[in-house]
């Protein structure tokens, strides 16, 4: 194995050519779309959009994660992901172990790396990891032998989620070059927004982040995207529209981010009437958990422009694809 | 090894030999291995379609990816392709393609594969290529060409549809 120095030097091997001149994944860990070029993340829907097949046999399993163990490592709280990520390691016949913070021994003052060590010699090949702080399944990277998938850090990077927004744009509309996406909402805590700005941007897209200036940081520009306060301005011009779930539980410190839910729902919420002046075929997104009535009413949400129980369906592909993946490159 | 001429002489007697025994009451479907066995397949489904009119032909593409028992020994994932068996196994006659066998274990991946989706009445192998090497106790039913190839050597079998030509090669490893 190579010499582990930073994360991303060590999980990305030289030769990326199989047989055939054929591309072939090397990467034995996944922390963030930012870390990954057009062609690796191409390679993930590619594979995701085989595993979807899966899905839909009489017999929904296949043996190629038979024997391995998959650990979830849920520091902070997740329904969806969780659940995902559980369902894939079993569809591939892989064993699940489910670590959550609460009630364990972090509660006791273990420190997370010697959670992870400890979990890793119970003898883990792949750990799922979610953490409230940004770059800490980089850090564990670093220091364990199993291949890492981050699930979601902080206000870092959701790569999963990131992937599975993209894999779905590309399954409804065809393709993803040339489109104009919208990220609305609380950029500032949202590492959904992060993941998606990376992966869309490198497969040829163009985002627009739009939010209240209090959730918008001016920083986010350096990253490619433009910025609008002016959710009405945008939304005609716009293929995609992704609408952010406002996190409340990261509204830390003094003062509120807007003066009121129903402002905010006013300003920025995508309701019937602002679908209305849309392009026709606009995909609504949103990552989810909902809160009806803030950022989505209900009737948009629930309506033929939405693909929001489509993006959980795919999820599910897609972290089979990354699930698969990453333990083929951790082989030798 | 095989001229383009040979090779199509090779595939009329695997054609023959395998579709002689087909029973007119079975629901025939033809099943290829990717990436040769499926065009392999796809030109078998083609005749018999022409040669039994009316009757059911199906047609399935297997890819076996997931069941290797050689996953964990290889080094990086090239891409996996979907399986496509949108019809019943349940009961059918079965065809199985593929271009070269040796260990058999490519066979091995694929009946496991296609026990997932049902309980075929018969299986029958049909290779291009019996090349010797086997590692298990598997045999083909309808051979094409038989080679006596030494294990550090390659068979390549090269198609139209895949490569833009046509013929059987043999390679040093």
């Amino acid at each position: 194995m190579a010499k582990r120095e930073f994360s991303s030097a060590r999980s990305s091997a030289p030769v990326e050519a199989g047989e055939d001149g054929q591309f072939v994944w090397t990467r034995k860990d996944l922390l963030g779309l930012d870390e990954l070029s057009e062609r690796q993340i191409v390679h993930i829907l590619d594979t995701a959009e085989s595993f979807k097949e899966v899905s839909t046999r009489s017999i929904k399993k296949v043996p190629a994660l038979r024997g391995k163990v998959v650990g979830l490592l849920f520091f902070e709280d997740s329904t969806r992901t969780r659940m995902s990520f559980e369902l894939a390691a079993s569809r591939m016949s892989a064993d699940t172990i489910l670590f959550t913070s609460k009630g364990s021994s972090v509660a006791k003052g273990e420190t997370t790396l010697d959670t992870v060590r400890n979990i890793e010699a119970m003898g883990v090949d792949i750990f799922v990891i979610r953490h409230g702080q940004s770059g800490a399944p980089h850090v564990i990277a670093r220091k364990v032998k199993s291949s890492i998938v981050n699930a979601g850090d902080g206000s870092h990077e959701h790569p999963t989620q990131g992937l599975l927004d993209i894999f779905t744009i590309r399954q409804r509309l065809g393709r993803v070059k040339g489109l104009k996406a919208a990220i609305v909402g609380d950029i500032a805590h949202s590492r959904v927004a992060r993941s998606n700005i990376i992966g869309l941007q490198k497969l040829g897209a163009e985002v627009v982040v739009v939010g209240p200036p209090t959730l918008v940081p001016p920083a986010i520009k350096e990253m490619g995207c433009s910025i609008s306060h002016d959710l009405d301005e945008i939304l005609p011009q716009v293929d995609v529209v992704n609408m952010l779930r406002i996190q409340f539980e990261r509204f830390t410190g003094a003062g509120a981010a807007f003066p009121s839910m129903r402002e905010y729902a006013n300003m920025y919420g995508l309701n019937a009437a602002r679908l209305k002046r849309c392009k026709k075929n606009i995909l609504v997104m949103h990552p989810g958990p909902i809160n009806r009535g803030l950022e989505i009413t209900t009737e948009v949400a629930d309506g033929p422009n939405s693909c929001i129980l489509q993006q959980v369906t795919n999820g599910l592909a897609v972290r089979m694809a990354v699930l698969y993946l990453v333990s083929q490159a951790a082989e030798k | 090894m095989l001229t383009a001429k040979q090779v199509e002489q090779a595939l009329d007697r695997l054609y023959k030999a395998a579709t002689d025994q087909v029973p007119r009451d079975a629901a025939v479907a033809v099943v290829g291995i990717r990436t040769r066995g499926e065009t392999l397949a796809a030109r078998m489904v083609g005749r018999l379609r022409a040669d039994l009119p009316g009757r059911t032909v199906n047609h399935g593409i297997l890819d076996i990816t997931f069941y290797r028992d050689d996953l964990s020994r290889r080094r990086g994932a090239p891409l996996v392709r979907a399986t496509e068996i949108d019809f019943d196994l349940d009961d059918a006659w079965v065809i199985l393609v593929d271009d070269v066998l040796q260990t058999g274990r490519s066979i091995r991946a694929a009946l496991d594969a296609l026990h997932d989706f049902g309980r075929p009445r018969v299986v029958r192998l049909a290779v291009l290529i019996d090349r010797g090497g086997r590692q298990l106790p598997i045999a083909a039913d309808y051979i094409g060409k038989q080679l006596d190839v030494p294990d550090n050597q390659t068979v390549r079998v090269k198609l139209k549809e895949n490569d833009g030509q046509e013929g059987v090669f043999i390679c040093s490893k």
